[in-house]
């Protein structure tokens, strides 16, 4: 691998990130693809795009969100000094709602008439049926039927936004079918159409775009830290589905070589039985929804299932951006199995007030296995993207209790 | 044309079809639907059935830009154990029987990557394949698969589709070989179908900018259209309504009736007969 002055010149023009990344896609969305890049290649140049998003990141997500210590869960762990950074509290609930305003503006800009996007947990699809509705744009939200299952509150959410949600029933109807099923769409409607992706891959400019709208959390971060401690955090961790949210608060700091990186996968059974997502730990390179990324698929090139039982982590690739960053080293990618993510779940919800997503509570199984045995003075910042009020169907399910 | 030597039966199909003073059909099946076996009976009898060109489906678990009859395709195949060494295999089958008929490869690229490029290429050829059609490599990726399957000798068929402007069209000609073949609609396989003076229009358009024949496919399913399209273009696709068929024709428990390879066989002589009329 070429050593690098720096992680953060990527993707290239072809939106190549080293070997990952690129435009994979049908010729029907090629034209539309690269007149996605140019708008959104104008739009940041354009100083009024960055002041009407951050206008709106302000006054209707509620941003900044707040760098929060935990003060229990440090004395708790007995080590590492924990720092939330609390997405969660971001309207809409997720970290989700930085991207899809980002991205409506730049389809506002484009005179599209017309919404679509894919959910796994529903997170994106509500922070997209949210600012369909703000903007008055008809939405159509692709969701597979087994989330739509286990998402139930969610499903209704964006019903109540007045979004039209899909449900998808080909492959094996979770997040993988459903982004199939926005591309089909997307290349029927090309000409009033915009798809807003809700994870950092897919096809260039998506990987980078997503990427930049979320890196708002990074860049708050950094600045809520030096505020609080006077340097910077020895140790991020965030969760890692698609990876945006993980990307948005590494990226900031990616060329500050004394802050290490963690991006936890969804270890689902554990990664020995199979049943897993991830992807960086048990997949290998292959091409999926129109970029080059580590995906979990069989000898034949065949995409395999993921599990877990976060719906929002539960998809068989993951952004380009990360398979790069895990072969470059600049970020390490551990995993967390269901059952360690529920131990969190719980533990986060009693000792801090927070009752957090399944998906960042694999980021708290992690920052769990470690902070005990890290010094008092080292840093940690997980990222809180998501709030558990969706989930608590599924974890009374896992716990054996009904409600 | 690109000048790349290639196998050439393409080439000499169209120029046949030309000197016939007719259109050809391409027909379209995923390889190994319902099952190897029956599969390879009905690869064989396509010929003497009337197809020109054979489009064979390489199964894939994701196909984003078919519709619901070649998704279902693909996973009865894959269900079936179809993987890339059979669908070579059936391609081998079928060259020990048919020098001929020119046959395109068609899918997407993970399960050729997975393969391995180099190996895929050097298989392909020697199993008897002519060209390839992979829906999600534009030639924004053409470093990727198509230049080395140009140098390799096998054509490199591009997709133009009705968003593919003038502007464009010369960057998707450029290492495209074999033939152009026009997405008439702007979809998915399978589900719309275009209109008539509409794909004249694409097709003259088209021919301002290439010499290579035009196949024009998505929604065509009637005999009629066949001809039709063929009448200006030089051939019709015809793929989700002959893989519809097969569907209609299983059981519950997937298995094909004993009558399906005849039932596929007659169909294509129905397709092709306004062609030959």
């Amino acid at each position: 691998m070429e050593q690098a002055n720096t992680f953060r010149s990527g993707p290239n023009e072809a939106g190549h990130f080293g070997m990952f990344g690129g435009r994979f896609v049908a010729e029907t969305l090629m034209p539309l693809i690269l007149a996605v890049e140019q708008a959104y290649d104008a739009a940041c140049k354009d100083p009024s795009f960055q002041a009407e998003l951050d206008d709106y990141l302000k006054n209707y997500a509620g941003r900044p969100s707040p760098l929060y210590f935990a003060r229990r869960l440090t004395e708790h762990f007995g080590g590492a000094k924990i720092y939330f950074k609390r997405d969660e509290l971001n309207h809409t609930g997720s970290h989700k709602i930085n991207n899809t305003m980002g991205q409506i503006l730049l389809a506002r800009r484009m005179n599209k008439t017309r919404i679509i996007a894919e959910t796994g947990a529903g997170q994106h699809g509500v922070a997209t049926a949210t600012v369909c509705a703000l903007f008055d744009l008809p939405c159509v939200v692709y969701m597979g039927a087994t989330d739509i299952e286990r998402q139930q509150p969610n499903v209704f959410r964006m019903r109540l936004l007045g979004a039209e949600v899909v449900p998808v029933t080909s492959g094996t109807g979770t997040l993988k079918d459903a982004m199939n099923e926005a591309l089909r769409d997307w290349v029927a409607n090309v000409e009033s159409t915009f798809y807003i992706i809700g994870t950092a891959a897919g096809p260039h400019p998506y990987p980078a775009m997503v990427r930049n709208f979320q890196s708002v959390i990074g860049n708050e971060t950094r600045e809520q830290m030096l505020e609080a401690e006077g340097r910077l955090p020895d140790s991020l961790v965030a969760c890692i589905g698609g990876g945006s949210n993980a990307i948005g608060l590494f990226h900031p700091f990616l060329d500050d070589p004394t802050v290490q990186m963690y991006g936890v996968e969804a270890a689902g059974h554990g990664i020995e039985t199979g049943e897993h997502a991830a992807s960086l730990t048990g997949g290998r390179p292959g091409v999926l929804h129109g970029n080059r990324t580590y995906l979990l698929q069989n000898d034949d090139g065949q995409i395999i299932d993921a599990h877990s039982i976060s719906a929002g982590l539960d998809y068989p690739g993951i952004g380009p951006e990360h398979s790069w960053l895990h072969e470059s080293g600049r970020v390490n990618y551990v995993s967390a199995t269901d059952a360690e993510a529920l131990e969190a779940f719980q533990l986060c919800s009693r000792m801090e007030g927070i009752i957090p997503a399944l998906e960042p509570s694999h980021a708290l199984a992690y920052v769990s296995k470690v902070a005990g045995d890290l010094p008092k003075d080292h840093l940690i910042c997980m990222n809180m993207c998501g709030r558990g009020d969706k989930d608590i169907f599924t974890v009374a399910e896992a716990l054996g209790t009904k409600i | 044309m690109t000048g790349v030597a290639d196998s050439g039966r393409i080439a000499k199909r169209f120029a046949a079809l030309k000197a016939a003073g007719r259109g050809g059909l391409v027909t379209f099946l995923t390889a190994g639907d319902p099952d190897h076996e029956t599969f390879e009976k009905i690869l064989l009898g396509l010929p003497e059935a009337g197809a020109d060109l054979i489009e064979l489906g390489m199964p894939f678990s994701d196909p984003m830009a078919d519709g619901p009859a070649i998704q279902a395709s693909s996973l009865r195949a894959l269900n079936a154990g179809a993987d890339m060494g059979r669908t070579l295999a059936l391609v081998r089958s079928f060259r020990a029987q048919d020098e001929e008929t020119p046959i395109v490869l068609m899918g997407y690229y993970n399960p050729i990557y997975s393969y391995g490029v180099e190996k895929f290429l050097t298989d392909a050829r020697s199993a008897g394949v002519d060209g390839l059609i992979v829906v999600d490599l534009p030639p924004e990726e053409d470093g990727e698969l198509c230049v080395p399957a140009l140098e390799a000798g096998l054509n490199f068929i591009r997709l133009a589709t009705p968003t593919t402007d003038d502007e464009r069209l010369p960057t998707v000609l450029q290492n495209t070989s074999g033939f152009v073949y026009y997405v008439s609609v702007l979809g998915i396989t399978g589900t719309k179908s275009a209109a008539e003076a509409e794909v004249k229009q694409a097709v003259e358009r088209l021919r301002r900018h290439t010499d290579l024949p035009i196949a024009v496919g998505f929604g065509i399913k009637t005999a009629e259209t066949v001809a039709e399209i063929a009448s200006t273009a030089d051939a019709s696709v015809v793929g989700s309504a002959i893989v519809q068929r097969i569907a209609d024709d299983l059981d519950k428990n997937g298995r094909p009736s004993a009558g399906l390879v005849d039932a596929i066989h007659n169909m294509v002589r129905e397709l092709s007969n306004g062609l030959r009329a």
